[in-house]
Formats: structure tokens, sequence, C-alpha cells
């Protein structure tokens, strides 16, 4: 029995499951407190109103996992959404290509930071907290006050739902949704998703093994400004606005997401479908609150906050007991018979 | 002789303040087994970084199947065939065994990663050498000595012609290094040519064709192994003629202990670490705690530097007794400590020699007593002096020594502590003959000179046999016997340690 609960501890999917097993629990008391909990609508509306969210958090994750950090996302999102807002205002330029613009104005920003930190070897953290005040601040530039987005198509894309019989969902929802799909399948199975591992685990080592480490960071980097990008587009798409304050604190949100959802923050250890259902989680305590009609949407932050502090011990202790395991296993040092399985064929 | 498989030719490599390496030529034929042999700092190490890519050389070139290449990084080496397995495992501690092996090159199917592949390929590699294990797990799960041979089932699956081993038998025992050589046979039979690093002469013997010696950076030269006498390997090594090599043997001679005792331990023991020891230390004597790895030698001279609590038995330092509660304890009763792992835990790369050095004074001191800067510098080239530590100057990073020097900076740590009992753990790890020979030697001229006593816990029995004036001989974390004097010899302790299991 303990050796099945060491096994599960040490498996790569344990804090999946207690992130999952809390998600449904969280949604379980919503069903028993509220009868409103029960609509499939509601289940949905998380991935309508979190979209923005989701989409950010993936490509914070990937910086995670090399053991850096994009605390730009949250800005280079107001700065999308506001420079489309201003395109569509004050050009005629077709939405398609306001759109592609933005998009690749997102990438590029972020190919840059990711280019800075991997020729200097130089801090994450300082380069993309430039970055983020870079963005906030053109972004204010642009125009101090809401710029309202009336084109149209748009507009129309905004109200566009998508039916899926027992309910909708938004094109947002739906963006949000391949891009988890494609971010875990190119974590998984690619060379450069299991380089990005690689790198996390040991950048020295990964160098050592004839990996492309210089290529493959500035790539994260871009793939987060991508995804801060899509996110900008999702969010535009909810507030029809560009504003100066739009995604305040986002990149905070986007990192505690992917902490419960099991990213380790010293890299090497992350999982997209874990990062959702962390967005997921603080999705439920909010719909919680508006259920609950009284309580300020603030407690959400208190709750996170209570949630990522045992998250972050849990993982302490994991690989505490990770390391524990490990040393039983080696053969020097211990006189004891190793444990299954036989851990070299030295023995035999 | 048929072309050679890859030449070097005048390579030169020079790093700030240091020439690392100059003119140094080095050939290798496909099918051979070769050597490269030299004291720690000669320059193996950045000769084959030279040749992997990850150093740049400054001059000279390097042909291979007649061909001139010049590795920019790693990955341009393993792509121009060249494979290496580096001391200190280079693996990514997060990911599976199997991914460890195949990164960078991973089998596809229809675009995507194939990981049943990968599973299957990796084990059967695996089985290869011998080894049988859960290969989807993360490589945290093993010991250093299987992720090692990890590595290298990953070195010799990439489509090498060349492969590097830099020390690849440190972390592994007696029968694992037997598969490793077994591998390394048939790999040569295959027509693979290899560059074995080791610092254990009985490994290059049994193992290599041809040696090249390196010294000070430069090459001494190239030769046949079966026609070079290891005499006269050392005496190349180490730049001295054969005569002063055979010295070296005859030993400075033993120090005498004094009748009065410095530190008198009785039946210490502490739970799960230690059962029971009982050790007096004699001022002026070197006393050796010999055993295998794990019998508790380590334990005890962690025990009596406070770094374990005892539970049981009583310490008596100059006959009171004291209660050693933390190593701070034990450098007020003027013991001092050199750690096993000197990586791990004694040296401070980025800090200078000099402050490498004063360390340990500082800490005793506290920190609100300043030492002067003048006293610092002399403490420290008085060390650098008497240790015949190799550096530019006193101001140099520590990071910058090699590892025979990083040792003996540590041990300066301590002696500028001016200790009466000094514990050295393993000083002589992975350090080349030389350099061995010197810390053995000044470890008999403390006793001697200053009356120290010095603990001396060593896996080589020769240097044991040759450097202490008492043996205390432990198995399965007990004493199980001590020798002095004439009982003291490789036979005697062999003995000792199989006793009670015959």
């Amino acid at each position: 029995m303990k050796n099945r609960l060491n096994q599960l501890i040490a498996s790569k999917y344990f804090s999946f499951f207690v992130t999952v097993l809390l998600f449904a629990i969280l949604y379980g008391a919503g069903i028993a407190m509220y009868k409103g909990f029960m609509r499939p609508q509601v289940f949905l509306n998380l991935f309508i109103d979190n979209a923005a969210l989701i989409i950010v958090t993936v490509g914070i994750t990937f910086t995670l996992i090399i053991a850096g950090i994009d605390l730009s996302v949250g800005a280079v999102l107001a700065l999308v959404c506001m420079v489309l807002a201003w395109l569509l205002a004050n050009t005629g330029l077709p939405v398609g290509v306001c759109v592609l613009l933005v998009m690749v104005m997102g990438t590029v920003f972020g190919a840059a930071q990711g280019y800075i930190i991997s020729k200097f070897d130089l801090q994450p953290f300082i380069i993309t907290l430039a970055g983020m005040f870079f963005c906030r601040g053109l972004t204010a530039v642009i125009s101090q006050d809401t710029i309202q987005i009336e084109n149209p198509t748009w507009v129309a894309l905004a109200s566009y739902r998508v039916d899926l019989g027992i309910g909708f969902v938004s094109i947002g929802a739906i963006v949000a949704l391949l891009t988890i799909v494609v971010a875990a399948v190119v974590l998984g199975y690619t060379k450069f998703g299991r380089t990005v591992f690689a790198i996390g685990g040991s950048e020295s080592s990964s160098a050592l093994m004839g990996l492309p480490v210089f290529r493959t960071k500035v790539m994260v980097y871009a793939i987060s400004g991508f995804c801060s990008s899509l996110g900008g587009l999702a969010y535009s798409l909810i507030m029809l606005t560009g504003y100066n304050l739009h995604g305040l604190g986002m990149e905070m949100d986007a990192i505690a997401s992917s902490v419960i959802g099991g990213t380790l923050l010293t890299g090497g250890v992350g999982f997209i479908p874990g990062a959702l259902v962390g967005v997921l989680i603080q999705g439920v305590i909010l719909t919680f609150i508006s259920f609950q009609g009284t309580l300020s949407a603030w407690w959400t932050k208190i709750v996170v906050g209570a949630l990522l502090c045992v998250f972050i011990i849990m993982q302490a202790f994991i690989t505490e007991q990770k390391s524990k395991l490990s040393s039983k296993s080696s053969m020097e040092d211990n006189n004891d018979p190793p444990i299954q399985p036989t851990p070299s064929g030295a023995e035999s | 002789m048929a072309q050679a498989l890859l030449e070097m030719r005048y390579i030169d490599k020079v790093f700030p303040g240091v020439k690392a390496l100059s003119n140094v030529n080095f050939t290798l034929h496909a099918g051979e087994i070769h050597s490269l042999m030299g004291e720690n700092g000669a320059g193996k190490s950045t000769l084959v970084k030279v040749l992997t890519g990850v150093y740049q050389r400054d001059g000279g070139t390097i042909v291979m199947n007649g061909k001139l290449i010049s590795p920019k990084t790693p990955k341009e080496a393993q792509e121009c065939g060249i494979s290496t397995v580096y001391q200190e495992v280079n693996l990514c501690s997060n990911l599976t065994v199997a991914e460890n092996i195949f990164i960078g090159r991973e089998p596809k199917k229809h675009g995507f990663i194939d990981w049943k592949t990968i599973n299957q390929r990796s084990e059967q590699l695996l089985a290869k050498l011998d080894v049988h294990i859960d290969v989807t797990k993360t490589l945290d799960n093993y010991s250093v000595a299987l992720q090692q041979m990890i590595a290298i089932a990953r070195a010799v699956d990439v489509d090498a012609k060349i492969l590097i081993l830099d020390e690849p038998t440190s972390s592994l025992n007696e029968e694992e290094t037997k598969h490793l050589f077994k591998i390394m046979r048939q790999l040569q039979r295959q027509g693979m040519g290899i560059v074995f690093i080791s610092h254990f002469l009985d490994q290059i013997y049994e193992i290599c064709d041809h040696v090249t010696v390196l010294r000070n950076g430069e090459l001494v030269g190239a030769y046949e192994i079966s026609k070079l006498p290891r005499l006269e390997l050392i005496a190349k090594m180490v730049g001295k003629d054969l005569s002063a090599v055979k010295d070296m043997d005859k030993f400075a001679e033993k120090s005498t202990p004094s009748e009065e005792v410095f530190l008198d331990a009785k039946d210490i023991g502490a739970v799960g670490k230690l059962r029971e020891v009982d050790v007096t230390i004699h001022k002026g004597e070197v006393i050796g705690f010999a055993g295998l790895l794990g019998s508790g030698r380590t334990e005890t001279a962690e025990l009596l530097f406070g770094i374990e609590q005892i539970h049981k038995g009583s310490i008596r330092i100059n006959g009171k007794k004291i209660n050693l509660k933390n190593p701070m304890d034990a450098m007020k009763e003027k013991i001092g400590f050199c750690p096993e792992d000197r990586k791990r835990s004694g040296i401070i790369g980025d800090l200078s020699v000099r402050e490498n050095i004063i360390l340990a004074m500082q800490a005793k001191d506290g920190i609100m007593h300043h030492i002067p800067y003048e006293e610092q510098c002399k403490i420290a080239d008085d060390c650098i002096k008497l240790l015949k530590i190799k550096v530019s100057d006193r101001e140099q990073l520590v990071k910058n020594l090699s590892g025979g020097n990083q040792q003996k900076v540590i041990i300066a740590r301590w002696l500028a502590t001016q200790p009466n009992l000094l514990i050295l753990d393993e000083p002589t790890r992975g350090i080349d003959v030389g350099t061995k020979t010197e810390i053995q030697k000044m470890a008999i001229s403390l006793a001697k000179q200053r009356g120290m006593s010095v603990v001396f816990i060593s896996s080589e029995m020769d240097e044991m046999v040759r450097t202490c004036t008492k043996l205390v001989v432990m198995r399965d974390r007990r004493k199980v016997a001590e020798l002095t004097g004439e009982d003291i010899s490789s036979d005697g302790v062999m003995k000792a340690i199989a006793g009670g299991a015959a």
C-alpha cells in the first residue's frame, strides 16, 4: 500500500490528479449549493469567460518549463487590444490584415525578448519586466482613453456563438481549446517540445547533448508572445475595446494557473492540461462568487493565493519524496539489498 | 599504417592568463582504445572539449578521415561522429531514461515522436549493457552509477566513429566497470576509435592500446602501452625521471605519535548512521579509517566533527568530556574537516583562492571580527607555498583551478585555522598521482612537524598503508579491528574487512 502511494507520488501526473480532483470537488460543492451550477452552460461559460487567460497561460507555461518567465504577457495583451482597436477605428484595413499585423507584432516582440535573454544570458525576469513596462507604456501613448471597436465584422465575430447541443461557446473559447491541444501535442510529441523540457532540466547538459538551446529559447519566448497576442484577440472579442488597463496583472493569474496545474518554477516540469484546469479552478471560484452574489470578486484572489501556497508546499513535498526514493535505489552508501526493481544488472 | 581516424595537429588553447594547450598532437586510429594521461590540469579535459566543440581552439587543425573539421558546438561534433560521455553525468534528470538516450534524434512516426519505439529501443540498448530498469521512469529515480551507464548507452547508440569517455569509471563499481570494458572491446572490434580517460592505472593497462601523455598543456609523447612500464608512465606524467618516481614510494618516514591523547571517543554511535566505534587519537598521529564505501568511515568522521550528533558513547578532547552539537563546536576544539565531495560541500568556485582559504578562519572568529587584508594575504601566500598550490596569484578564482589544486585549497582553508586535529575524507580522490603523493607527504609532515593529529580516510589501501601510523578498520558501521606498526599492510586490512564474513 505504502509502495503504491509512493509510486503515485513519484508519477509525473500526481499534481495533475490533485488539480483535477480539486476542480471536481469545487464543482461538486457548487452543484450541491446552487442548483444553477448543474446547467452545462455554466461549465461552458468557464471557457468563454477565461478564453484569453487560458491562451496566455499556455504561452507562459512554455517559458516556465525552460525555467524562465514572461512577465510581459498582460501588457502585450493590452497592447494588442489597443493596436487592433486603433487600426479598426482609424484605418480602412480589412479585419484580417489588422489581426495579422497585431499577431506578428506580439510574436516578434516575444522573439526579441527571447533573443536578448539568450544572447546575453540575462535574467528573463528583468527583461520581461522591462518588456511589460514598455508595452504598457506604449498602450497608454496610443490612447489614454478607451477606444471602442465598432467594426461590424469584429462585432459579429464577438457575438457569434457555436452551438454544441448542450450549450454554446464563443469563438474565443474554441481558439483557446485549440491552443491547448496544439501546445500539448507540440510539447509531448515534437523534437522542439522535448528540447524545451530538456533545457528546463539542465541547460548545460542540453547543450552538451547537442540540442539547439539558443534557437529553442528564442522560440519559446516567441510562442509566449504569440499566445499573448492570440489571448489579446480573444480578450478583444469579449471587451470590444482597446484600453490601457486591460489585462492588468494577468501575468500573475497565468503563472498561478500554471503552477496550480503542476508546473515547477524551477523548470523542467509542466503539463498543459494541468494549466487549463488551473485556469478553470480560478473560473469556478469566480462563478461561485457570482452565484453567491454578495461576496467581493476579490475573494477569488484570496482563495487562489491560499491554493498557490498549498500547491507549492505540495510540490516541495513531492520533490523530497522523489529524492528519498532515488537514494533508496542508489547502490552506494547502502548495505541493504536494493528495493525492486533491481536497479542494475550488476547484481544479476 | 592505415590512415588515421582522427588527427589533431598543433592544437593551441589559451584561457585568460593560462595557456591550457600548446602545440598538442593527438592521433587516433580506427579500432583503437587510446588513453589520454596526465596530471590534473595537464590539459586532458581541455583537449577533449576542443574536440567536442565545447571550446574553440586558438590554433591547429583537426583532421578526421582525411577531412578537415572544426566543430563549433557539441551538436556539430556529434554530426561529425564524435560522441562523448563526460565525467559529470550530463543528462536531464527531469526526462525519462529512454528520452535521455534519444533526445535530439528521436525516431518519428507521421511527423510525431514515436514513444513506443524509443522505449523499446532504449530497453534493448540498456540490456546490451546488462542494465535492466524501467526506462519510462525519470532519470532522477536512479543512482549516479546507473545514470553514467545511461549516458554511455546514449553515446554508444549515436552513430559514432569516435567515442570519448572522460573518467567514466569513477562512479562505477568493479562489476560495472567490467561490463563497460566488455562493451568497449565490442565497439573496438566494430572499428570505433575510443578515447579513454581515467586515473586508474590498472584500467589503463587493462583496456588501452596506446597512451598519449600530456603535461602542463604540452605533449610529452604517444606510446604503445605494452612497451611502457608503469613507473615510466608515471615519470612521464609528473615530469621527473624514473629514480625520483621510485623515491616517491619510499616515503618520508612515518610520524611518531606522542603518548599524549588528543581525542578519545568511546563507543560512539548514531541511530541509522553508525553502530559502535571507539577511537583514540594521539597527538602527532596519522590515523586511517579503512573500510569499504558505506562501512561507516565517513560517518565516524562526521560524528567527530559534530555534523551528526552522537546518540551514545562519549567524546573526550584533552581529557575533557565534550558535547559536539554542531561543526562550530568542533572548530572551537580545533578540529578541521575536509569533506569527501569537494565540489558540493567544500569549494566556492566564484571566490578567489585567498577568500576560500580565509573562509574557515573567518567562520570561527565570527563575522564581526575582521581579519586585516594584509594578514589574509600572508596566510594565503604561506599556504600556497606550503602546499605547493599551482596558481597564477592568490586572487585567481578557485573554479579555474584543477581538481588537485582545489583539494589543496580546501586543506589550506583548514590549516589556516591551525587545528589540532585535521580530518581528511578522501583527499586524493580523482586527482593525479603526483598530487596524491604530495598530499600524503603533507599529512605526514603536519603530524611530524606540528604535532598535529590527522585522520586520513581513503579507499585506496596502498595510500593508507603508506601514510598512517594506526588504522581503524570498519565494516557494517562498526569498528572491527585496529592495526598498528608492523600489522599495517594491505593484506592485514583486507583480512580485517573480510574477517567476520568468512
